[in-house]
């Protein structure tokens, strides 16, 4: 237990005082908090109008909000939690942190671009913020055309343009991660004694390297349609819509490996240090990553068989769509037989990692039964596939997010969080979301339809057990809220490597100063090497 | 970049072949190829892009990573390419 | 201590151990950058293959309407801007800052050809009534096809446009490495920034070098 004051010891919070050095910084880990803060407000911007729809939800009739209303809810929900939650949240917040003290640099190749990328988020941000407040979107976060560029009356364009300064935020922390990871490992730090988290952020940097601009030229175009009335995506003056949706999602398919990448490599990390055990498949772990980031930009058509689609790109689709289960299944056999005979303790991230290994695998499995052309004409566009996203990108990837900002806040903080309390949220979370998503499945696949307000009365009992489930999550993600926010006063005082993990990152002090390294580590061993901190005593500094 | 420093002669002998081609497919656009029109204009612009590449990006001189982006940019601008051509030139078989 | 005695130059940057390290992130910064732009502009190229694919006799009357000498002319503009472009990375490289200036000099003046003449043009459309909107008319072609024609030269305003505004914004960068050259800032050792320039500027030569032939060369054998 360390009790000596870590206030005296110069890191990389006290190394600089007052806003001008938090705003102009160009360390990447207060870059790091910076979005943080950013991305937990969307966060709970986004979870306020996932409030409203489930309680407009309790009652078969449309008597919470109107129709018109309704439709913009879904919207911004799907707007804030996508583009200004999901997308930056473990790259932008742990990525920016710890990748460059996990390879062992003193911060990203490019600093001031890294800048660039936060404020380039907020002001997007703040664009969109604009626009759900002016009387918000009612497009859909996917702005299918020709609504979007003929017929709504709402802030298609505040949005769109937020969206696309956002994108260029992904853009060039993609950039960085890339040029970082190839230029800047300490000597000795070959690719293959990276840890895995490093891996999936490079997977994921190439996804937001290739697919982003698509998405930047396609608002562009819908800004052009909606403005100058072009007849691109207006079939009346020749153009097809479908064709906005293929740009569309392009991207957006990619986007959602952009999504649960990072998560798997949090994962990957988590596993490790709580079964003490070197990850199963190290290589195949890491390789999965790139064939994901791959296999995903070729399946995007998945999202188009009911489209007027031809049948014939859609059975291509359904085709190449099961190949990309393929690595994701790989990396949870390894997880799993990194567990077995490993030495497991239930620390808090490794409960979230627990929730993540099943909920992932449910979510991904429903996957395949939307991949398959034949079921996905029955189930799209109703709750399944909702459930099916929802387990991927809640009960995946947030579960990731948290599990990794429980593991890493010593290291960031210097304070420990209360497990007891950790805990409890853990599983109010794995409860709250099973209780809200679960019942979705059986909706959908019972046809309700998404994106209505309305719908039979023998649906109701299904929807009630969903809100309710919803209210528990709530509760379970204002917790921990809580008690991060009183470890920063309050929180037992970190030691340098609290869970004995390996990584370069656990060996300099909780909180790192502001250079990472004193000196530039030379590394000499593989990564994982348990043996090198059973019984190390643990120093501060 | 290492310091492979070329010659003005091949810079000029590269820019001269340049116009050359532009001429050329300017020339050829008036010629009946039929469906092969199209095929020269794409490979003399592909010529045109190679050199310029080769030559005045200095790519022939360039780590292998910086090939691999460039191969890896030009295979991905194929895929949406081809995949959405998939959906719009079979629609109505 | 490393980082203490560590003196951050333009040279060498705080983050970076050598010059080398340095001069390969940025270069690797670049051509990554160049690949997002190839997707940016991909996006565009993409339906100008389904609407040729969809349109092909409405896109080979519309591109006929358009001046390929002109054009030629002005792919020989850009060209030779490449080639005063990359003959001023290679004063860098020698070390010779009068040459590099002139160089750059020489690259600016083509560039604002290439736009003056890419303004002159659009004029025309504009004089024809050939651009996109309420006052869009083709002359000569049937009404039923005159929206079909209006996308030819949609994609074409998108496309040179989107051409033009990188054109406009690798003017910008050249005056500043212009002015920087000027004072002396780039050696043998550290040209980094003109050379990275040098990689923006034929990359948008190439976009050029695709968008004339298929702009503006589509069926010219037919007749008119």
């Amino acid at each position: 237990m360390i009790t000596e004051a870590v206030q005296e010891r110069e890191n990389y919070l006290n190394a600089s005082y007052g806003i001008k050095s938090w705003l102009l910084t160009k360390d990447h880990k207060r870059i790091a908090l910076l979005y943080l803060a950013t991305v937990t407000l969307f966060f709970f911007i986004g979870g306020a109008f996932a409030t409203m729809i489930r309680i407009e939800l309790l009652t078969p009739q449309g008597n919470f909000v109107s129709s018109e209303t309704y439709n913009k809810l879904f919207t911004m929900h799907g707007v804030a939690m996508i583009f200004f939650f999901l997308i930056p949240s473990i790259p932008a917040t742990l990525g920016n942190f710890f990748l460059p003290m996990m390879i062992g640099a003193r911060d990203l190749a490019f600093p001031r671009i890294n800048l660039l990328s936060w404020y380039l988020l907020v002001i997007g941000g703040l664009f969109a913020l604009f626009a759900m407040l002016a009387g918000g979107v009612d497009t859909g976060w996917t702005f299918y055309t020709p609504f979007s560029t003929t017929y709504s009356n709402t802030w298609v364009i505040a949005t769109a343009v937020g969206i696309f300064i956002a994108g260029f935020s992904s853009i060039l922390t993609g950039l960085n991660f890339i040029v970082t990871v190839h230029t800047m490992r300490a000597p000795g730090m070959t690719w293959f004694r990276m840890p895995l988290f490093v891996w999936a952020h490079y997977a994921t940097s190439l996804i937001q390297v290739l697919g982003t601009p698509v998405l930047a030229v396609t608002i562009v175009l819908l800004f052009c349609e909606r403005f100058f009335h072009i007849g691109i995506f207006d079939p009346a003056l020749g153009g097809d819509p479908v064709l906005f949706q293929h740009l569309f999602w392009f991207y957006s398919h990619p986007a959602v490996y952009i999504m649960v990448l990072p998560a798997m490599g949090v994962i990957s990390e988590v596993v490790s240090v709580f079964a003490r055990k070197q990850p199963f498949g190290y290589g195949f772990i890491a390789f999965s990553s790139l064939a994901i980031a791959v296999l995903g930009f070729l399946v995007w058509g998945h999202h188009l068989f009911v489209s007027t689609q031809s049948v014939y790109a859609g059975l291509v689709f359904s085709f190449l769509s099961y190949f990309v289960a393929i690595p994701s299944a790989i990396k949870v056999f390894n997880w799993t037989a990194t567990l077995y005979k490993g030495s497991i303790s239930f620390a808090t991230p490794m409960l979230y990692a627990f929730g993540f290994i099943g909920l992932f695998t449910i979510g991904g499995l429903t996957g395949l039964f939307v991949a398959c052309l034949g079921f996905d004409v029955h189930v799209t566009d109703t709750y399944f596939v909702v459930a099916h996203f929802h387990y991927i990108m809640v009960g995946g990837a947030i579960m990731a997010y948290l599990g990794g900002l429980h593991y890493w806040w010593p290291k960031m903080t210097g304070r420990m969080y209360p497990e007891g309390w950790a805990k409890l949220s853990a599983l109010v979370i794995f409860l709250g979301f099973n209780l809200t998503f679960f019942p979705q499945f059986i909706l959908g696949y019972l046809g309700m339809p998404r994106r209505y307000h309305t719908y039979p009365d023998e649906f109701q009992i299904l929807h009630v057990l969903s809100t309710a489930g919803a209210s528990v999550l709530a509760v379970g993600y204002v917790i921990p809220m809580i008690y991060f926010i009183w470890s920063l006063r309050y929180g037992q005082m970190a030691p340098a490597n609290p869970w004995g993990a390996t990584g370069l990152e656990w060996k300099t002090a909780s909180p790192p100063p502001a250079h990472n390294f004193e000196e530039i580590p030379v590394v000499t061993h593989e990564a994982y090497d348990y043996s090198t901190v059973m019984g190390e005593v643990i120093q501060v500094g | 970049m290492s310091e492979h420093i070329d010659s003005i002669r091949t810079y000029t002998g590269v820019w001269l072949v340049l116009l050359a081609l532009t001429a050329g497919t300017t020339a050829v656009a008036y010629v009946d190829l039929g469906p092969f029109s199209v095929v020269i204009a794409l490979v003399i612009a592909f010529t045109k892009m190679l050199l310029v590449a080769l030559f005045f990006m200095h790519i022939r001189y360039s780590s292998k990573l910086t090939r691999l982006v460039v191969v890896g940019g030009l295979l991905w601008l194929g895929i949406l390419l081809s995949l959405t051509m998939a959906d719009v030139a079979t629609r109505h078989w | 201590m490393a980082s203490e005695t560590h003196v951050e130059t333009l040279a060498l940057r705080e983050q970076f151990d050598t010059a080398e390290q340095q001069k390969d992130a940025s270069t690797l910064g670049m051509w990554v950058f160049l690949i997002t732009e190839v997707m940016f502009f991909g996006g565009l190229f993409l339906l100008y293959t389904v609407y040729r694919h969809l349109y092909p006799m409405v896109f080979a009357v519309a591109s006929s309407s358009l001046n390929a000498v002109i054009g030629a002319v002005n792919t020989a503009v850009l060209l030779c801007s490449s080639y005063t472009m990359v003959l001023a990375v290679r004063a860098a490289q020698l070390g010779q800052r009068k040459a590099i200036v002139i160089f750059l000099i020489l690259t600016l003046i083509l560039g604002f050809a290439f736009l003056g003449v890419k303004a002159y043009e659009w004029n025309v459309k504009f004089e024809e009534h050939h651009v996109p909107g309420a006052s869009f008319h083709f002359e000569g072609m049937a009404p039923e096809l005159q929206r079909n024609a209006q996308l030819f030269f949609s994609l074409y305003f998108a496309m040179t446009g989107l051409h033009a505004l990188h054109m406009v914004i690798g003017v910008g960068i050249l005056s500043v490495l212009i002015f920087q050259a000027y004072k002396g800032k780039f050696t043998a050792e550290y040209m980094t920034p003109v050379d990275v320039a040098g990689l923006y500027w034929h990359f948008v030569d190439i976009i050029w070098i695709f968008l004339f032939p298929l702009l503006y060369l589509i069926d010219r054998h037919l007749p008119k």
